[in-house]
């Protein structure tokens, strides 16, 4: 696996080998999957848009919806006019939804399609929205591409009434239903009245019931949306995929925002709890300071086994925060930590908790990619790998105990139900990763040392 | 009313206009049974197309693993076709190349878009070379770069020229043809113009074929191979699973083309007749008849004596070996209807499988088919070229003056095509005759014609493709995979029908379908006496 992946390093500047990101508009799509009765639409060639529902679809093992501008030579030299025009009246005929939320693509945005003026010239049926968002693939990563389609929304939809509603906004970020189901839990103990934006639960972890629903029951409405501009405050998961979103509506509408890490492990996950109690002047439930207890004593016991042991932590800015922050919390060193997503304050932050554990001799790199990550194993190795499904080819080649997390996860079954995020995701992904590295201990013992209890 | 008329039924009148065409139900009577196909897709009706890009590099260039295939373009579109067609590869003996496993772009950022990209890919290419000494890259566009106007066919010589290797520049940007059939033609173009009839390495056997077509999904390639190689037959190529540069060079020194998928190579199965004489028999190597079928009529094409009697022997043999676990599965499956939607190909080579157990099919559709590929190949002179389908180049080549040798003369040709027991040599006579009255055909299939087909004709089984799986599971008819085989396969040649076969049988009767309604959904939800 991976044979022609050569020791020694060369510097590159140009070829990226075995990214860690993709492109903008598949995270507009995954973030527009979140709205209630909301069909995501990619201006471009339609290429993108079954790719996109392709890895969205391998991923979370359900339907992604999503239609395509289908542009062909001749729109891609006169604009994509007639094509987004053609598409909305199709969509709204067949599909019905209540919104289409347009990303562009790397096509569109090249021959500078001006989807605002193109959406005012519009004919839009009576009570539905069409809105848009600029997500070139050429900039940033998938991670702009939701933020983007967040602030998209936001444009459209958001209205003051003058009057605060008394709710909080929580934008739980690029995470998975499961996770979604465990912070909105979280915030029901802590009785935050909330309002989460984007949100995939219901819709991208649909229940089997023998009848198909092209819009599940799932997704932030409409209304709810509009409501944000008069949210007491918005409580922003991931700093790097909150900020924009709520600066933008900080901007638009004076709603103050607190910016948390994605609540991963344990002192992530207390910041959260705080900010809620903060927000909502309830004391901190028995249940969930139970919960965190369960998941201090989870981590003492099982201590020995994950101390000093070395990771190399891949994947989206926000979850590679999360989870090295929690590889430090159960005595893992961070070895490796990187990002394809280019930006430099994901590296800082990751320092930032390095340091504060004392933890030297760590790479950290933002804009790097899976090759680069594997050529450092080579030279110095590391005893676990977390990340995205892509990292098997490297547990593979370098025979390393391997914890998938974040995204994409196309190899496993059941993942995005469950949460990593919050002190019951902490539990989960506690008992993965010392399963992973115990399960090495057994395979490796020599049978005097095969262990019954450990 | 039939289906087909109340599917469209519920269209406005301007994708009515268009989609009428698209959809047939097939009637005795109607004759000729025609279809339009290879027009651009309507904008907004969620069809399952993807585009020329997925077509050159995702489906005929990506598989070849001794080539650094770069994505010149933003990330994206590298990634997604990054390990996900499942191009099975194991590098050759003397060579430790397989670049499969690996992804290359050039991750265009905005000032690249801005300023031009060739300096990049350039300085992108010089780096592959430093790090893994290929010895051919091939380049394939994303959309941005074909509007940017980066000539990816200068850089490709300027690489030649630097380093001494192959380089081939595909301009496959995603926005050309109407769906991936665009691409398959580019890609054609290219491994005929640089490719085929460069190399000189002599087939090792009297009996020797390419496959072409076969991108040995799930392995499938392998299975035919193994097949063929008892029967004294050396497959020397694949058309492009597990298939090498190296070894595409002395394509042309086979004796005879097979072709899988019609739709996607047919362009080098008539340009290598041609040009090198080489004659190409359509197989289809996808059910226990079929591949039957398909040997007897290869063995026939070699009109050798010993050849055919030990295709019979190999096919005596192999379908003895697998007649009970065949006969267990039909006794499972017989009686069960089935939908198929795929690409180009398998949904009318998944046809004679699903007969092999007993099951029919009703709907059957394709996302980037020609008229050709249901029609039959005596339709293409009268297929109108349009501006979309223009906008893809058409090579004509000449009969090679070193290497054009015919094994045939045209009456010979005639006359094995002719009789009871003519093969059916370079030519193809398309889907629609397998299909019955009543059966219904999409073309460009979209999501709602899906849904609505499934809810008309109720099909048992549906095979399509990753973005309709679940939609048709949860709407409690079993779903497969058809273009990814669900991870599962080989399902060509007689092992592989036996796999398809158990896979079906889980499919349809796992415990799980139990268990959709829940108990209480037909329990009283009181209990008691009346006048107690």
């Amino acid at each position: 696996m991976l044979d022609l992946t050569p020791k020694e390093v060369l510097e590159r500047t140009a070829l990226r080998i075995n990214p860690c990101k993709t492109c903008q508009p598949v995270g507009a799509m995954y973030a527009a999957l979140g709205v209630r009765r909301c069909m995501p639409h990619s201006h471009g060639s339609q290429g993108c848009c079954s790719y996109h529902r392709t890895v969205l679809s391998r991923h979370f093992k359900e339907p992604a919806i999503a239609s395509s501008s289908s542009f062909t030579e001749g729109a891609s030299v006169f604009g994509g006019r007639s094509n987004i025009n053609t598409a909305a009246k199709n969509v709204f005929d067949m599909y019905d939804p209540d919104v289409i939320a347009i990303h562009t693509t790397c096509l569109s945005e090249t021959i500078g399609d001006d989807l605002g003026s193109y959406i005012a010239d519009m004919e839009i049926p009576e009570g539905k929205t069409v809105l848009y968002c600029n997500t070139p693939s050429y900039v940033g990563s998938h991670i702009n591409g939701f933020f983007n389609m967040m602030i998209g929304f936001i444009n459209y939809l958001t209205k003051t009434t003058g009057v605060k509603n008394g709710k909080t906004a929580v934008f739980p970020g690029w995470v998975n239903p499961g996770d979604i189901r465990e912070l909105k839990r979280i915030a029901g103990l802590m009785k935050l009245d909330s309002i989460f934006f984007p949100d995939q639960s219901g819709v991208l972890d649909a229940p089997m019931t023998g009848k198909y629903e092209m819009y599940p029951d799932g997704g932030t409405t409409r209304e709810e949306i509009a409501a944000l501009g008069d949210c007491e405050a918005v409580i922003a998961l991931g700093e790097i995929i909150g900020i924009e979103p709520s600066e933008h509506l900080k901007k638009k509408h004076k709603v103050p925002y607190t910016l948390l890490p994605m609540p991963v492990g344990v002192a992530h996950t207390d910041a959260f709890v705080l900010a809620l109690q903060k927000a909502t002047k309830t004391e901190v439930p028995r249940e969930l300071e139970e919960e965190r207890g369960r998941l201090v004593d989870l981590m003492l016991d099982s201590h020995q086994y994950t101390s000093g042991k070395k990771a190399a932590i891949f994947g989206d800015p926000d979850v590679v925060i999360g989870l090295t922050s929690f590889a430090l919390e159960t005595g893992l060193i961070p070895k490796y930590v990187i990002t394809g997503t280019p930006k430099e304050e994901v590296a800082r932050r990751v320092r930032a908790l390095l340091d504060s554990y004392g933890v030297t001799d760590c790479t950290v790199k933002a804009n790097a990619d899976l090759f680069e990550l594997h050529q450092w194993i080579k030279n110095e190795p590391v005893d676990l790998l977390i990340g995205s499904s892509y990292g098997k080819q490297i547990a593979k080649a370098e025979d390393i105990p391997f914890v998938r997390a974040g995204f994409p996860v196309l190899d496993r079954y059941g993942g995005t139900l469950l949460p990593v995020v919050g002190y019951a995701g902490g539990i989960r992904l506690a008992e993965k990763i010392t399963n992973a590295l115990m399960d090495r201990i057994d395979r490796d013992s020599s049978d005097e040392d095969f262990e019954v209890v450990m | 009313m039939t289906e087909r008329e109340r599917l469209l039924e519920k269209y406005s009148a301007r994708v009515y206009k268009n989609r009428k065409d698209h959809i047939v139900q097939l009637e005795e009577t109607l004759d000729p049974r025609s279809i339009a196909a290879n027009t651009r897709a309507i904008p907004g009706v969620m069809t399952a197309r993807g585009c020329c890009y997925a077509g050159c590099k995702g489906v005929v260039v990506g598989p070849l693993k001794d080539v650094a295939v770069i994505t010149h373009g933003p990330v994206g579109c590298g990634f997604y076709s990054w390990g996900t067609r499942r191009n099975k590869a194991k590098p050759d003996e003397h060579t430790d190349k397989n670049f499969v496993p690996y992804c290359f772009s050039t991750d265009m950022q905005e000032s690249d878009i801005v300023f031009g990209g060739e300096k990049k890919l350039e300085k992108a290419i010089e780096e592959a070379v430093a790090l893994f000494h290929p010895t051919c890259i091939m380049i394939c566009t994303t959309c941005p770069i074909g509007l940017i106007g980066d000539d990816v066919q200068a850089v490709a010589r300027r690489t030649e020229e630097k380093y001494g290797i192959k380089a081939i520049g595909y301009s496959c940007e995603g926005y050309k043809g109407v769906s991936q059939s665009g691409g398959h033609h580019i890609a054609n173009n290219g491994l005929m113009k640089y490719v085929i009839g460069t190399g000189d390495k002599q087939p090792k056997t009297k009996f020797s074929v390419n496959i072409l077509g076969e991108y040995n999904i799930g392995g499938d390639g392998w299975e035919e191979s193994r097949i063929l190689k008892r029967c004294g037959i050396e497959v020397v190529n694949m058309f492009t699973g597990d298939a090498s540069y190296e070894s595409l060079k002395s394509a042309h020194l086979a004796g005879l083309n097979l072709v899988m998928c019609h739709r996607s190579i047919n362009y080098i199965a008539e340009m290598m007749k041609t040009k090198y004489g080489v004659d190409w028999l359509k197989v289809n190597f996808i059910g226990v008849g079929a591949t039957v079928k398909s040997l007897r009529e290869v063995a026939k094409y070699f009109g050798d004596a010993e050849l055919s009697a030990r295709v019979e022997d190999v096919i005596a043999d192999e379908t003895a070996a697998v007649y009970d676990d065949v006969e267990y599965y039909k006794s499972r499956l017989t009686g069960k209807t089935a939908g198929i939607f795929s690409g180009g190909s398998r949904s009318h080579h998944y046809q004679t499988l699903l007969a092999d157990f007993g099951m029919e099919t009703v709907i059957a559709g394709y996302e980037f088919a020609h008229r050709d590929d249901y029609e039959g190949r005596e339709i293409i002179p009268q297929i109108k070229e349009d501006a979309d389908n223009k906008n893809i180049e058409s090579i004509t080549v000449e009969p090679d003056s070193e290497f054009y040798r015919t094994k045939y003369s045209p009456e010979e040709i005639v006359a094995l095509k002719d009789g009871e027991y003519g093969i059916e040599l370079d030519d193809y006579g398309g889907m629609f005759p397998e299909m019955d009255d009543g059966d219904v055909v999409v073309d460009d299939y979209n999501h709602f014609e899906t849904d609505e087909l499934i809810r008309l004709m109720k099909p048992d089984i549906f095979l399509s493709g990753i973005k309709d799986k679940y939609s048709i599971q949860k709407a409690g008819v079993s779903s497969r995979q058809i273009h990814s085989y669900d991870y599962s396969g080989p399902y060509a040649g007689f092992r592989g029908a036996v796999n398809f076969g158990r896979d079906l049988t889980m499919a349809l009767y796992t415990n799980a379908w139990a268990f959709v309604t829940p108990p209480w959904k037909h329990e009283p939800m009181l209990e008691g006496r009346i006048g107690e």
